[in-house]
């Protein structure tokens, strides 16, 4: 045998060391900085795909999709609030700030909830003329950090949404990287401009649920008692979380969970902490139906919900609405492939691209920049997420009505059947064609 | 002049009452008796009256407070001033945390003490404390002035940004990127009118205070730095 007759060992990468992983290294390595990114997390979690909706046949009966009403208006804050918010959809726009998108997309975002009878909802950074003039109702983000916090900005929103945490970062605080700090933003945030926005990850004025009950019947008092007072929650510990905010005082809970987006937090953080949606939802429910709260303290949940069949599914579970923010700034117009040359240019490409803190986001939302942000035409992209959000909550119906059900809350955790044991486990429904739910006694 | 008693009537009542006068109001002069350390007095007033509350009051008086005089005539919980966007609040007692937290206007002072992170992430608000105050105060302080006749807990300033501090006592010390800084005399005028407008002109001699502010390492990011982080 010579040496001519052995084949070279054919190369084999590490699963560990991967190409993603070792380009993370060279990177942290070569720039003295961890990787700051925005949006959700990107591999692969379990999630709505995991789940099935049973369809009437013998034993449940479904409804005409064209004759046969689908109700799916929701009411939000009956606990304390003596104004409730009253939407036409249980599909919200979760809280997206100014600063992180260009006004814009913040214009755009009010019209087209407004078109499709929803809400949007401010962010870190206060609340713009655009926004709140073009939206129908406005949910008013009440943050640790306090940008552009001011009682006429409270009492001009139909609801407060006090937010402890978010699915991409539970535990975490922020940090707006100074591309993005225009003169506006400085202004609106008291800040010089160009400079770092660190944020807090603690609210500064209370510590606790004890002090939170405190601090929401001062919200409470400002604001004449009529708004309802949402608490949001990154999901980490959702049956717990979900009962301290009933005990503090909450008329809405609104649980992230870690496909939650983000305008620029690290890496490490986004794909490392928190818990996916699935996941989350039933010890949440779990807590309020404990409580004797379930339908009375409303739930919305959010994080990576995509289509009508994701809000069907999430209400199903026990929720009474879900919120959107990446798949709305999608429907806007993010990462499209218009404008792919100019994706390559930055080192990525369309349907990627996740840099939304350096400001040069083509598009025109995940910027300052005048001649970036003009690009998005808000009565154009308004349009757009109308559409979509008209098209979700069609899907839902078609599936709900298949359900044999005449409004989208009276689905139920009966109507799902899982995929996989991790999906069944998580949302507390039977693997498919059994009846076994794992963790459950018999 | 209205006098209100909260043993007699409720906190929702004043709220409402005090919220819904107007910028004419003849109404400019309100008495609160027995607060007996109620929560979110006077919190969302936006008219030019002086309220004065005969006693100790609990967490956020005087919360998001415009334009009012609020005289505290005892000692105020967590979160007195909080947000307040302008007016006067004098607290005749000491405060506790969190004292003129995130506030972006106007001028709160302490005749006492105030505890911890008093003045966090302040936004444009003055204010003045005649004792002492707690750790993290000022942390992460974005505008306005902090005056403290007596001394300063740990880690005064952390993370600050342009906020300025005066402080006449021992600092036990300063926090991530807060040094001390020249007084110049842009600074003693300054200082000077703050406490006039806290009553003490003549009393206090502005030369014994030393200023402190934002070093500005962490303006930017820079893993150099990564131990202030």
């Amino acid at each position: 045998m010579t040496d001519k007759d052995w084949l070279p060992t054919t190369p084999r990468k590490s699963a560990t060391f991967d190409d993603y992983a070792l380009s993370e290294i060279r990177r942290a390595a070569a720039t003295g900085i961890y990787d700051i990114r925005g949006g959700g997390s990107k591999r692969r979690l379990p999630n709505f795909d995991d789940l099935l909706l049973l369809g009437a046949s013998m034993t449940r009966y479904p409804l005409e999709g064209y004759r046969e009403k689908c109700g799916t208006e929701v009411t939000l804050g009956t606990r304390f609030a003596k104004k409730p918010l009253q939407l036409a959809i249980p599909i919200t726009i979760a809280g997206m700030s100014f600063g992180s998108l260009s006004a814009q997309a913040k214009e755009a975002l009010g019209r087209g909830a407004s078109l499709a009878g929803t809400s949007t909802t401010t962010g870190d950074g206060g609340m713009t003329p655009e926004e709140r003039g073009q939206s129908k109702h406005l949910v008013y983000q009440y943050l640790p950090s306090r940008y552009g916090m001011n009682p006429d900005d409270l009492r001009r929103a139909d609801a407060i949404e006090i937010v402890i945490g978010q699915g991409a970062k539970p535990g975490g605080g922020g940090m707006l990287l100074g591309q993005k700090i225009s003169d506006r933003v400085a202004e609106m945030r008291n800040l010089p401009k160009g400079i770092d926005q660190r944020s807090a990850c603690r609210h500064p004025d209370w510590t606790g649920a004890d002090d939170l009950e405190i601090k929401i019947h001062e919200l409470r008092e400002i604001t004449n008692w009529e708004k309802p007072i949402y608490l949001k929650v990154g999901a980490s510990r959702p049956y717990y979380d979900t009962a301290l905010a009933v005990k503090s005082g909450a008329d809405v809970v609104v649980l992230d969970g870690m496909q939650g987006g983000t305008a620029a937090t690290q890496e490490v953080f986004i794909e490392h902490v928190g818990i996916p949606l699935l996941a989350a939802i039933r010890p949440a429910v779990q807590a309020l139906q404990d409580l004797g709260m379930h339908r009375k303290v409303q739930l919305i949940v959010s994080g990576g919900i995509r289509n009508g069949a994701d809000v069907a599914k999430a209400l199903a579970l026990g929720a009474d609405a879900v919120a959107i923010g990446s798949a709305a700034l999608a429907a806007l117009g993010d990462n499209d492939p218009q404008f792919e040359a100019e994706y390559e240019r930055l080192g990525t490409t369309a349907g990627a691209y996740d840099d939304w803190h350096e400001g040069k986001d083509p598009a025109g939302i995940t910027t300052q920049t005048p001649e970036l942000a003009a690009r998005l035409d808000p009565v154009k992209a308004g349009r757009r997420l109308a559409n979509y959000l008209k098209v979700m909550t069609l899907e839902a119906q078609t599936l709900a009505r298949a359900c044999g059900k005449s409004h989208l809350h009276n689905l139920e955790p009966e109507d799902l059947v899982a995929l996989t044991i991790e999906a069944a486990a998580m949302a507390r429904v039977p693997l498919a064609g059994t009846e076994w739910i794992p963790g459950q006694r018999f | 002049m209205p006098v209100v008693d909260l043993a007699k009537t409720s906190l929702r009542e004043l709220n409402m009452a005090l919220q819904q006068l107007g910028p004419t109001t003849n109404e400019t002069d309100w008495t609160v008796l027995n607060p007996a350390g109620e929560h979110a007095i006077a919190a969302g007033v936006d008219a030019p009256v002086t309220i004065t509350i005969a006693g100790p009051v609990g967490y956020y008086c005087g919360g998001m407070n415009k334009q009012a005089t609020v005289l505290v005539e005892g000692s105020a919980g967590q979160g007195v001033g909080e947000n307040m966007m302008s007016g006067l609040i004098h607290v005749k007692g000491d405060a506790s945390q969190s004292a003129g937290a995130t506030g972006r206007g106007g001028l709160l002072i302490v005749e006492g003490n105030a505890s911890a992170r008093c003045g966090i992430s302040m936004k444009g608000i003055d204010i003045v404390v005649k004792g002492g105050i707690g750790h993290l105060s000022a942390f992460m302080g974005q505008s306005g002035r902090l005056v403290v006749f007596g001394e300063a807990g740990e880690a005064l300033g952390d993370s600050l940004y342009e906020a300025r501090l005066y402080v006449r006592g021992p600092v036990a010390g300063l926090g991530a990127d807060c040094i001390e800084k020249e007084m110049r005399d842009e600074h003693r005028q300054e200082l000077f009118e703050l406490i006039k407008a806290s009553g003490e002109a003549g009393t206090v001699d502005v030369s014994e205070f030393r200023r402190y502010g934002s070093a500005r390492k962490l303006y930017n990011f820079n893993i150099d730095n990564v131990e202030a982080y």
